[in-house]
């Protein structure tokens, strides 16, 4: 092919061409040479081992930006990304400094982010939500308060111990009675449940999504099966 | 046809052209179309003005000028987009392939166009709009692996487009802002008969599309997203008793006995179901009410159901005429073992990764599974398959058993992966499969290969239209090996290859045969690209520049031919030599 000749001489392709081995070397090896230099896509077939060994693999020799928890290649294997995101446990984000979870409420034309770790418990919560979609939920109550009013026992003054019930509107028999709003969220098992009714640390841990229904709506989720 | 009348070019045409025309307007095949517009001039233009349906499978090969001028009366549009790598994160966004110049143009020239069919598109919100307004008698939409828009945009088309047949929106990057698209459908709006949302996330109105179903007598394929529970998609399904094509939603809601036998009762009625799928969380406890209406069945898309094998395997004992099947890895070999002894039909078996990223040998199938699934089902001619691990041997034996396959396409998820029994490289399994299939059209390789897969696949693979390489080869050598041996090449797409210019010049003059070639992460540079752009100025030769590389280097490299010349909408990373 007389094209094959021209460019041969005028460009000298095989001084520009990127090959890995030293000058000189047999362009046919049979072995398979892994042909990418830029080692930010690709990862030699060496890393292989220490990476099942060690788990990580940060700061490993060959590559150079490899992402901090799995080396992976970009678009590898080649699966569409709505096949990658259903199946994924969502690890990352109860990890990482945040736990966000989506609120969507009924009605409204999208649905806001909450990080749950920055509340400490039910009330800021159901406050934070009444802020940001201007509602009113109603209260939950919180962590039993006691206050013990201990005088000094030389005096003889009994130690007056109570409760405050911060229950407001929410009950675990009625749920969010009288309330327009309740919220609900989706645990673990992808169950909707009503908010409030476990401690605040399971509800952290199990919460995937929260969702403001209208009351009329909630009026399931209130009542013992 | 006379011949003798045929070889006196000045005589009159035997008959009018309007006989012509309705001989040709049979003719629905777009490959016959096109041999048929060779023939002679009267059969060019007869055949361009009874087209009806156009499929353009590279958006920038040809302008809406072009086939506007030539094909006057079209209601029926296709059009690919993106090169297949988009759909792996190896285009930047914001690349091009925007429907919207297309939208305009079609406007004027074909105002009762019913059918657009998308792949890889850009397509904005407003584009939508316009779509939904500008095409009175517009019927059918279908959107497949594009970007762009919103569930905005679809509120336009629910709300505008009076005659809709078809909404079919799948595995598109979109915006997902709520489901009140739904509510927009008129209530006096009845037409649909298909409508997808499967893969979309946000809660729809239940209510909104309990009455659309209600009223939509002609509706056949209704596909929910997982959003839509078990007691929900009873009610639907009890309103809709002539579907053919069933998506469910989520498979997990908690029932009680009545509900469960209302579920059970409600798919008991579907005889005549054809197509399943969407079983978004399933647990096994409610897998049986799908049994009766498995009996038709010929597509199940399990890839979004995490099943068991066991639990497959009783699925499957209900699914005698099943031709094509979709699974996650998850039901492992033992699972694909109850494939070959329950479907002595199927024709197609694909197998998806639950868990792409995990090095982890023990999950998912491997080489025995694929082995099972050919001994059992003889006509298989389709095969996806995700494995960590496989040797020649087993190929060789599986393509013995199924000599047939048209679609072979192989992912063994750790680049550059030999034969794990011989630590050989793969090269002997695609040779067998090269050199037993010969109606082989689509091939994907994968595992540690050398030229010589190459050489096997110039030497026999004959009939081969599409070839996607990643990891692969040894030199320049495969890739050329490949440009001369195989004539029916259209699509060749290359990742992370050691193949250089000397292999992308040596297929010069076979680019113009070609759809595209895509050659991303291999050894091509910059002065290599512009000759080729300079020799060939019929192809467009576009440089995909991304601020890492370095200047010489042609990192992307997409080469496709066009008669519409280089793209005038490039963005500034595409670089048109």
């Amino acid at each position: 092919m007389e094209n094959m000749s021209i460019y041969k001489g005028e460009l000298n392709l095989k001084d520009t061409e990127l090959r890995l081995g030293l000058p000189g070397t047999d362009e046919s090896e049979k072995e398979a040479v892994i042909g990418v230099r830029n080692n930010k896509r690709s990862l030699s077939v060496t890393s292989e081992e220490s990476r099942n060994e060690g788990g990580s693999d940060k700061g490993h020799g060959d590559s150079e930006a490899v992402p901090a928890t799995k080396a992976q290649i970009v678009g590898w294997p080649p699966i569409r990304s709505y096949r990658k995101n259903s199946f994924q446990p969502k690890n990352n984000e109860s990890e990482a400094s945040g736990m966000y979870v989506k609120v969507s409420m009924d009605g409204a034309p999208y649905l806001r982010k909450i990080d749950l770790k920055v509340y400490i418990g039910y009330p800021e919560l159901l406050k934070a939500l009444e802020n940001m979609f201007k509602l009113t939920i109603g209260k939950i109550r919180d962590n039993p308060q006691f206050y013990i009013v201990v005088m000094s026992m030389k005096m003889g003054i009994l130690i007056i111990l109570y409760t405050t019930d911060f229950s407001g509107e929410y009950s675990e028999r009625e749920g969010y009675k009288g309330s327009e709003y309740e919220p609900a969220y989706e645990d673990k098992d992808g169950d909707w449940m009503l908010v409030g009714d476990v401690p605040w640390e399971m509800f952290v841990s199990s919460c995937k999504r929260l969702r403001i229904m209208k009351g009329s709506e909630g009026k399931g989720l209130g009542c013992a099966i | 046809m006379d011949c003798k009348r045929n070889r006196d070019m000045k005589s009159p045409p035997p008959f009018p052209d309007e006989v012509l025309e309705r001989i040709l307007s049979f003719i629905t095949s777009r490959k016959d179309r096109s041999a048929v517009s060779l023939v002679s001039k009267d059969w060019y233009n007869a055949e361009r003005w009874t087209r009806t349906s156009i499929f353009i499978g590279n958006c920038y090969s040809v302008s809406p000028q072009i086939v506007i001028r030539r094909f006057p009366k079209i209601k029926s549009v296709t059009i690919k987009g993106k090169p297949r790598f988009s759909d792996f994160n190896l285009v930047p966004p914001n690349w091009g392939a925007d429907i919207q110049a297309w939208l305009f143009a079609f406007a004027s020239a074909y105002p009762f166009l019913e059918e657009l069919r998308l792949k890889r598109m850009t397509v904005s919100d407003e584009s939508l709009e316009f779509l939904s307004l500008k095409f009175s008698n517009f019927k059918a939409l279908s959107l497949l692996s594009c970007d762009g828009f919103s569930t905005d945009g679809l509120a336009f088309i629910a709300s505008n487009s009076k005659n809709l047949i078809e909404l079919d929106i799948q595995e598109n990057a979109i915006d997902d802002f709520s489901g009140n698209w739904l509510c927009c459908f008129p209530e006096n709006f009845t037409s649909l008969e298909i409508l997808n949302f499967a893969n979309l996330n946000s809660d729809v109105n239940f209510d909104a599309l309990e009455r659309l179903v209600s009223r939509c007598r002609s509706l056949r394929v209704l596909k929910v997203n997982k959003n839509i529970q078990l007691g929900q998609l009873q009610r639907l399904l009890v309103k809709a008793p002539q579907l053919t094509e069933i998506g469910t939603g989520s498979f997990l809601q908690e029932l009680n006995l009545q509900q469960y036998a209302e579920l059970a009762c409600a798919f008991n009625h579907f005889k005549n179901l054809h197509t399943l799928s969407g079983l978004w969380e399933v647990t096994s406890v409610y897998l049986p009410v799908l049994y009766p209406a498995c009996t038709n069945l010929t597509f199940l898309n399990l890839s979004t159901a995490v099943l068991q094998s066991d639990e497959l395997a009783k699925v499957l004992g209900h699914c005698p005429r099943l031709q094509r099947l979709w699974v996650l890895d998850t039901v492992g070999d033992a699972g694909l073992q109850s494939v070959g002894s329950s479907c002595p039909l199927l024709e197609e078996l694909r197998v998806f990764p639950a868990d792409p990223y995990s090095q982890d040998i023990f999950h998912g199938v491997t080489e025995s599974g694929f082995l099972a699934v050919s001994r059992g089902c003889r006509r298989l001619h389709y095969v996806l398959y995700f494995c960590r691990q496989m040797t020649n041997a087993a190929v060789a034996t599986i393509v013995q058993n199924c000599p047939d396959f048209t679609h072979f396409r192989l992912c063994i998820m750790n680049p550059h992966q030999p034969d794990y029994l011989t630590d050989k490289p793969m090269d002997e399994a695609f040779g067998a499969i090269v050199k037993t299939c010969t109606k082989l059209q689509r091939l994907a390789v994968s595992g540690l290969l050398t030229d010589m897969t190459f050489e096997y696949i110039a030497k026999y693979a004959k009939n081969l239209e599409t070839l996607s390489v990643a990891f692969a080869g040894s030199s320049d050598w495969g890739m050329q090996c490949v440009l001369d041996g195989c004539p029916k090449l259209r699509k060749l797409e290359i990742r992370d290859c050691p193949f250089g210019n000397a292999a992308l010049l040596s297929g010069m003059e076979r680019y113009e045969s070609m759809r595209s070639l895509w050659m991303s992460a291999c050894n091509l540079t910059m002065n290599g690209c512009r000759l080729l752009a300079q020799e060939m100025p019929r192809l467009n030769v576009e440089v995909i520049k991304e601020d890492e590389s370095e200047d010489c280097v042609a990192e992307k490299v997409y080469v496709y031919r066009s008669v519409a010349g280089p793209r005038s909408d490039a963005p500034s990373f595409v670089l048109t030599l």
